[in-house]
């Protein structure tokens, strides 16, 4: 069943029209993902990759019932395609962009909350790699042949870095049934401790690596979720033992600024939760096995 | 992005933050003259400009209560490098000097605003106890700070300002004029996309006035497209040139103290790169984000940055190409060794999009490259290459 995107999701492509949007939507459509429209002001009417495009989200969510909606947009005007999204009833965006203003996100996400829960939009990113469900369809700009299909969901700050994990795990026969990238915003759509809680629910899905790195208090949220609520598994490994405080490391959220964002603060509180951390990032598919594994045994 | 501290306080005076009058100047003469220009019989406060906190334990402040006192001191300043507790042992170079009239303390206070990540909303951090550092304010005396979350649909509203007010234990008329002190640097902050704003400290005067005796801004890189006024205030001189160079030319990259030089995809990565490498017994030298579909050229600008450091003794590149390919990657390293000239040990780790390619040409170059196939393999290659140099050095 997997989260988020199956292989019967609908995906709208903001930005179709575009020449990143065009590439990586080629990609995802040989990948079986059901890419039905894009959505371009100013370019409804036309055609790209054989899908019509539109010039709302509104229009293409009514012509072609799309739950999702995948946004490549540049940054000046993403936050206002992500409430455009929100409006037309897309249940899941996703949003690659990187370098959009932190007002902005602190404005959509304002706007997030105007919606009663059960309607309101999941958003996943921004500056991520997007979610894959291995077979059945991703949205993002991943290389999805690294993903082995399975019962191990992933969730990352970093787009590479969930790379590694995944062709590690790949490497070892653990295979995935979710990986989402919640991006290396200070704002973002999504925390861990939402995602785990997909994960939680999904039964398709047995245990979780969870990848985050210095910075922020979202791993922190995640571990008292993992303490209070979590029956399943879950492994972890924390980016920046060897990062110097108060020096933003690419990212723009990837920053030690407050007590309990450095790595070291970060996996001491994850382990204490009775989460696994991978001592080294060459390790991440090693730790999952083995959790498995013992798991099994138990 | 940071600015000085006259230019945070010409733009707050302009959102209508009481400041002390001020001139900047460039010479000891020139200091002298802002003496002059600001009238009276002094004493005046003369601060080096620099983009870092501590300058006054530092030696960078000094009251003045001659204009030779003060041309002294500016000469002894300016041009020298400042070394503060937040600076690294290179410090920072002073070629301003901000004069201002001395003002009368009563008490000082710290405000400050900064973007919370728990609840994504712009907050007020105070305290009655200003003049030292946040981060030592909350070890020492965590219970004097107030802190007040402002929602961004409605902006900071009276109630909230009179609030953070009433608990910093001011009363009358102060509290009046703390809300209007307060609205005025949320408005700065949220109008020009600031990610801080402190004013520490934030002096209550024999008089019973307020007013903001220090002041650091700085702004949200994502939003300067749109904020044309801030990025005019950039001072290149306050940076890294090593990192100034490699951001215009699309490279995330930070100087580390280390000698193993990073060329990594990805921020995640380059992060987990540099962690493998300290447990594999090294020390990075930088961080660097080589971005997605890096071309061969920006590969070549990328060995460029990293060699521009004299401590690096050998390069780890990895790369788990999503966007990014393989091949690419390797003919930019090839093309690298042909134009920049590398005489240090290359260590190349591939993954991902195109690899069999990559490594292909790699293998065929005939250079002597070292190639790893994890990213264990490839850290404790490069700190194996590393030491190997350094020991036959």
């Amino acid at each position: 069943m997997a989260i988020l995107i199956k292989e019967d999701t609908k995906v709208v492509v903001q930005g179709l029209s575009g020449r990143i949007g065009q590439f990586h939507a080629q990609e995802m459509i040989e990948y079986g993902t059901k890419v039905v429209a894009g959505v371009t002001p100013g370019k409804g009417g036309s055609t790209v990759l054989n899908r019509p495009v539109f010039n709302t989200v509104r229009e293409a969510v009514e012509a072609t019932g799309a739950t999702a909606s995948l946004l490549f947009v540049p940054p000046a005007f993403a936050a206002d395609a992500m409430m455009e999204a929100a409006e037309a009833g897309i249940e899941t965006a996703v949003c690659v962009t990187d370098g959009i203003p932190a007002q902005d996100m602190m404005r959509v996400k304002r706007f997030l909350r105007r919606y009663p829960r059960a309607r309101k939009m999941r958003l996943i990113g921004p500056n991520c790699a997007g979610i894959i469900s291995p077979g059945q369809g991703f949205m993002g700009i991943m290389p999805p042949h690294i993903y082995e299909p399975g019962r191990v969901g992933i969730i990352g700050r970093s787009g590479t870095l969930g790379y590694e994990a995944a062709s590690q795990m790949k490497a070892l026969g653990v295979g995935i049934s979710s990986s989402i990238g919640i991006g290396g915003d200070p704002i973002n759509g999504s925390s861990f401790r939402d995602i785990l809680e997909l994960f939680e629910n999904d039964p398709d899905t047995d245990a979780v690596m969870m990848i985050g790195e210095i910075g922020g208090p979202q791993e922190a949220e995640a571990a008292a979720y993992v303490r209070d609520h979590m029956k399943k598994p879950v492994a972890a490994y924390i980016a920046g033992l060897a990062a110097p405080k108060g020096r933003q490391m690419g990212h723009a959220g990837a920053i030690i600024s407050a007590f309990g964002e450095s790595a070291q603060e970060k996996v001491d509180l994850l382990s204490s939760v009775g989460i696994t951390v991978a001592p080294n990032p060459s390790s991440m598919g090693d730790t999952v096995a083995r959790m498995l594994g013992s798991r099994e045994t138990a | 992005m940071d600015i000085h501290e006259y230019q945070a306080k010409d733009i707050l005076r302009g959102f209508g933050v009481p400041v002390p009058r001020g001139h900047l100047a460039y010479s000891p003469e020139q200091a002298a003259y802002a003496a002059r220009q600001l009238g009276g019989q002094g004493p005046w406060v003369v601060k080096a400009q620099i983009h870092s906190g501590g300058r006054g334990e530092a030696g960078g402040v000094k009251l003045c209560k001659t204009e030779a006192e003060i041309k002294d001191y500016a000469a002894s300043l300016l041009g020298q490098q400042l070394v503060t507790k937040q600076t690294d042992a290179n410090g920072k170079g002073v070629y301003r000097l901000y004069v201002e009239e001395a003002s009368d303390i009563a008490q000082e206070l710290y405000l400050g605003f900064v973007l919370d990540r728990s609840s994504e909303r712009i907050m007020i951090v105070a305290s009655a106890h200003g003049g030292m550092e946040i981060e030592d304010l909350a070890e020492s005396d965590p219970d004097s700070l107030v802190r007040s979350v402002i929602d961004p649909a409605v902006g900071l509203a009276e109630y909230q300002a009179r609030d953070v007010g009433f608990r910093l234990g001011l009363t009358g008329m102060q509290v009046m004029q703390f809300t209007t002190f307060l609205k005025a640097c949320y408005r700065a902050y949220r109008d020009l996309d600031a990610m801080m704003v402190e004013i520490n400290p934030l002096v209550i005067t024999g008089a019973g006035d307020l007013i903001a005796l220090d002041a650091k801004m700085s702004f949200d890189t994502n939003a300067l497209y749109r904020r044309p006024q801030v990025e005019a205030l950039r001072d290149a001189s306050q940076e890294d040139p090593r990192e100034a160079i490699a951001a215009d030319n699309g490279l995330a990259y930070v100087g580390l103290d280390g000698d193993i030089g990073c060329i990594i995809n990805g921020a995640g990565l380059a992060m987990a790169s540099m962690d493998m490498i300290q447990l594999a017994g090294g020390q990075p030298a930088n961080f660097l984000d080589i971005g997605g579909g890096a071309s061969p050229e920006r590969v070549c600008q990328a060995f460029r940055t990293v060699l521009s450091d004299r401590n690096v003794s050998v390069i780890l590149v990895n790369i788990f190409a999503g966007i990014n390919r393989c091949d690419w990657i390797a003919n930019g390293v090839i093309q690298a060794y042909r134009e920049v000239g590398i005489d240090l040990p290359v260590v190349v780790r591939l993954s991902g999009t195109n690899v069999e390619e990559g490594q292909k040409i790699i293998r065929e170059s005939g250079l002597p490259i070292i190639s790893a196939d994890t990213l264990a393999e490839a850290a404790e290659k490069a700190v194996a290459a590393g030491a190997q140099k350094i020991a036959a050095e």
